[in-house]
């Protein structure tokens, strides 16, 4: 880079080149880490790195961000951040622009410094626009670093109290992450009376999305709803419809707080059989899937890019072909049955997850791991607040509970008179094959965060080798 | 035979999975042929003492609890007077602190309603931990989980138990929690009931006692999903490789 500069004439100061130095430094160490730990079959693993790189350089991400050519989007919320962030990236790279992307999760500031710094080669980013997925808790730090041009906060829901506190902690600490990016447009979802109220207490321009009508109609599965007290001056919130959660059409009695009328509304929307579509602006966009939370994020994505001033012509048809599920929630097929993976990590999520099972007609059986290791939260108390109720009219045949909290899950059901058998790890791949040769031939398995990847990966396993052999034999099936 | 079973606010004070609680001893009644009557009180509205036979004050945020105790102390001399004669209670978290005399912050002093000889000062370390209690009113361990950035002192008020694993009312005092008359007011979630069926059972007994008279006696349920549930959280709090 020196010779360059040198090239061009100019006089290169000891303090830039000293940076420089120290930038390159850094990416290839990180880099070698990052390596390492794929060579040594660790995961993914993105926090090292990022924290070994800032270790070298304190202002790498900094710098790397400010070499994104044209915007910086960063999506926070308690729900829709990864599949948001990787749709926002899908329409942009069909439109061929060159995208830095969190991709796999790690939405802390180590996870976050680790995705531009890996793909950053010799301390240099060629990127035109990051999409960036950003953890509640690390939005202060990451903000100010960071410098986003647009924050989009997609929900706000109780999520892992013992990491992240209440809603109203969530809030206060967004707040103070606005502060730190002053001249960031807020793009937030109108329908959801904390997100909203908090966008009134920042100085940020705001622009706001919402559906403009109700899309659901099961009020049979309902489970907890919060922030149904006006922050403003506590009186309590009318709604005339609720999307689920406390998404709706709400507004405060007792002061002028209501849902504003957002700048992108959804309208006319319709479910048919391969997912769903909406109309905004007078577009018509059709989703892949029938979960409703997934026309929010679709709608919240191009809210963020009609605000960035990307282009969105291509939307709809770069649409068709992005996976919702993210390679994880998706459909196996385990001999003869269809397996649906979900995540479930939070209870409003949960909730959305059982009532897109409560959509298939068709008998069922289940399964639930409930884990509570760091990523999960430590505590379980949160299957409380969904409710279960609404399996008993869904045709679930038999339910088989595990990951460490199964018996909390299995105890769970048990109050809503609803059997279930306990089962540990050790025997999983045993029960999966059963389930799926002499089970309903229809599987849902419901996982918490710790328990995707590998009940993924058990999935797939089973999935192929299903198609090797037809006489199958308990053992193969141990990993 | 039926019991009424009043929530206070679950509107507002529904953190935690607290109605877990509602939950269990609603079926732990119904398992039992007992009839079980629902009766949320939402936000606003004035409670029925005479007619609760159980009342469950749970937990929110600062905001929503200030709010719920702004409701509460209108009604004061009920609650104590419920109290007083025999009234059965669960409060939990932001409840128990409710029931103080104080609830004191760096920069404010929130009044409690009195009912409890029991002072509650805040600091910025939240006590964030699964725990373990022995206590005398259930014949196994109680388990919960513990995360309030509030420290409680009990005065010479009796511990709803001991503590084996975690923190309790404040972070060296061994003791959690304060059972006075037929209140039981204890930091743990959990929710607290459905993994301590016995302290469930507790409450039920004393409730339909002091409904139906004291030869009222309670029938045994198949706990055995509950103690298994109970046991794993006590077998693993016991081991050293569990640091939460």
């Amino acid at each position: 880079m020196t010779d360059v500069t040198a090239a061009e004439g100019s006089v290169v100061s000891d303090m830039e080149w000293q940076r420089e130095i120290r930038r390159r430094l850094a990416v290839w160490c990180a880099r070698q880490a990052a390596g390492w730990i794929r060579r040594l079959g660790r995961g993914d693993g993105m926090t090292l790195p990022g924290s070994i790189a800032r270790k070298i350089d304190p202002d790498i991400l900094t710098e790397l961000a400010q070499m994104v050519r044209e915007k910086i989007l960063v999506t926070t919320g308690t729900n829709g951040k990864t599949t948001t962030n990787h749709l926002l990236a899908h329409i942009l790279e069909a439109e061929g622009k060159k995208v830095v992307i969190n991709g796999t999760g790690a939405n802390m500031l180590n996870g976050v410094t680790a995705a531009f710094v890996l793909a950053a080669g010799r301390g240099r980013l060629d990127a035109d626009y990051a999409c960036i997925e950003v953890d509640e808790n690390a939005s202060a730090e990451v903000f100010a670093r960071l410098r986003p041009d647009l924050v989009l906060i997609t929900n706000l829901s109780r999520d892992q109290l013992d990491r992240y506190g209440e809603v109203d902690l969530v809030c206060a600490r967004l707040k103070e992450a606005m502060e730190a990016a002053p001249c960031a447009g807020l793009i937030v979802n109108a329908d959801d009376p904390a997100v909203c109220s908090l966008s009134l207490q920042c100085r940020n321009p705001v622009t706001g999305y919402g559906i403009e009508e109700k899309i659901t109609g099961e009020s049979s599965c309902r489970g907890v709803r919060e922030s149904l007290f006006c922050r403003r001056c506590g009186g309590r919130l009318e709604y005339s419809f609720f999307q689920y959660g406390h998404l709706g059409m709400y507004r405060c009695p007792s002061c002028a707080f209501r849902r504003p009328k957002p700048r992108y509304g959804a309208r006319r929307i319709s479910f048919d059989r391969d997912g769903c579509s909406f109309e905004t602006e007078g577009i018509r966009l059709h989703c892949g899937t029938q979960d409703p939370c997934q026309i929010y994020n679709t709608l919240s994505a191009y809210a963020v890019l009609r605000a960035a001033g990307a282009p969105v012509e291509g939307f709809g048809e770069a649409l068709e072909d992005f996976d919702y599920g993210n390679g994880r929630e998706r459909v196996f097929r385990i001999g003869a049955a269809r397996v649906q993976l979900y995540l479930a990590k939070n209870p409003v999520g949960f909730q959305q997850k059982l009532s897109l099972l409560g959509r298939d007609p068709a008998s069922k059986d289940m399964v639930v791991e409930i884990n509570d290791g760091e990523q999960d939260g430590r505590d379980v108390s949160w299957l409380w607040d969904v409710d279960f109720g609404c399996l008993k009219e869904t045709g679930v045949v038999r339910i088989v509970t595990t990951g460490t909290r199964r018996d909390d899950m299995g105890l769970r059901l048990k109050y809503e008179d609803i059997p279930s058998t306990a089962v540990p790890a050790q025997d999983l791949p045993g029960v999966l094959k059963e389930l799926t040769v002499r089970g309903t031939g229809n599987l849902y398995v419901i996982v918490n965060y710790s328990g995707l990847y590998p009940m993924r990966d058990m999935l797939e396993r089973l999935e192929t080798e299903g198609e090797e052999i037809n006489e199958t034999d308990d053992r193969l099936f141990i990993p | 035979m039926k019991l009424t079973i009043g929530c206070l606010y679950p509107d507002l004070l529904n953190l935690y999975g607290d109605r877990g609680n509602m939950r269990c001893l609603v079926k732990r009644l119904e398992w039992r042929g007992i009839g079980a009557a629902e009766a949320p009180v939402m936000a606003g509205e004035r409670v029925d003492f005479n007619e609760m036979d159980i009342v469950i004050l749970g937990g929110g945020s600062d905001r929503e609890e200030e709010l719920a105790g702004r409701y509460l102390r209108e009604q004061r001399e009920a609650v104590r007077e419920y109290v007083e004669n025999g009234g059965v209670m669960l409060a939990v978290c932001g409840g128990y602190q409710l029931l103080g005399e104080y609830y004191e912050t760096n920069d404010r002093l929130v009044e409690g309603l009195g009912i409890l000889d029991v002072r509650t000062r805040w600091e910025p370390r939240r006590l964030v931990h699964n725990i373990v209690l022995e206590s005398p009113l259930s014949g196994e361990p109680v388990v919960g989980f513990e995360n309030h950035g509030g420290r409680t002192d009990i005065g010479g008020h009796k511990p709803f138990g001991r503590v084996v694993c975690g923190y309790g009312n404040t972070e060296t005092s061994g003791y959690e929690g304060v059972v006075y008359k037929n209140v039981i007011a204890t930091y743990l979630h959990g929710p607290l009931l459905p993994k301590n069926p016995q302290v469930c059972d507790y409450l039920l007994g004393k409730a339909l006692r002091r409904r139906f008279g004291e030869s009222i006696r309670l029938g045994s349920l198949p706990d055995e999903l509950e103690h298994r549930a109970n046991g794993s959280m006590v077998k693993r709090c016991r081991s050293r490789r569990f640091w939460l």
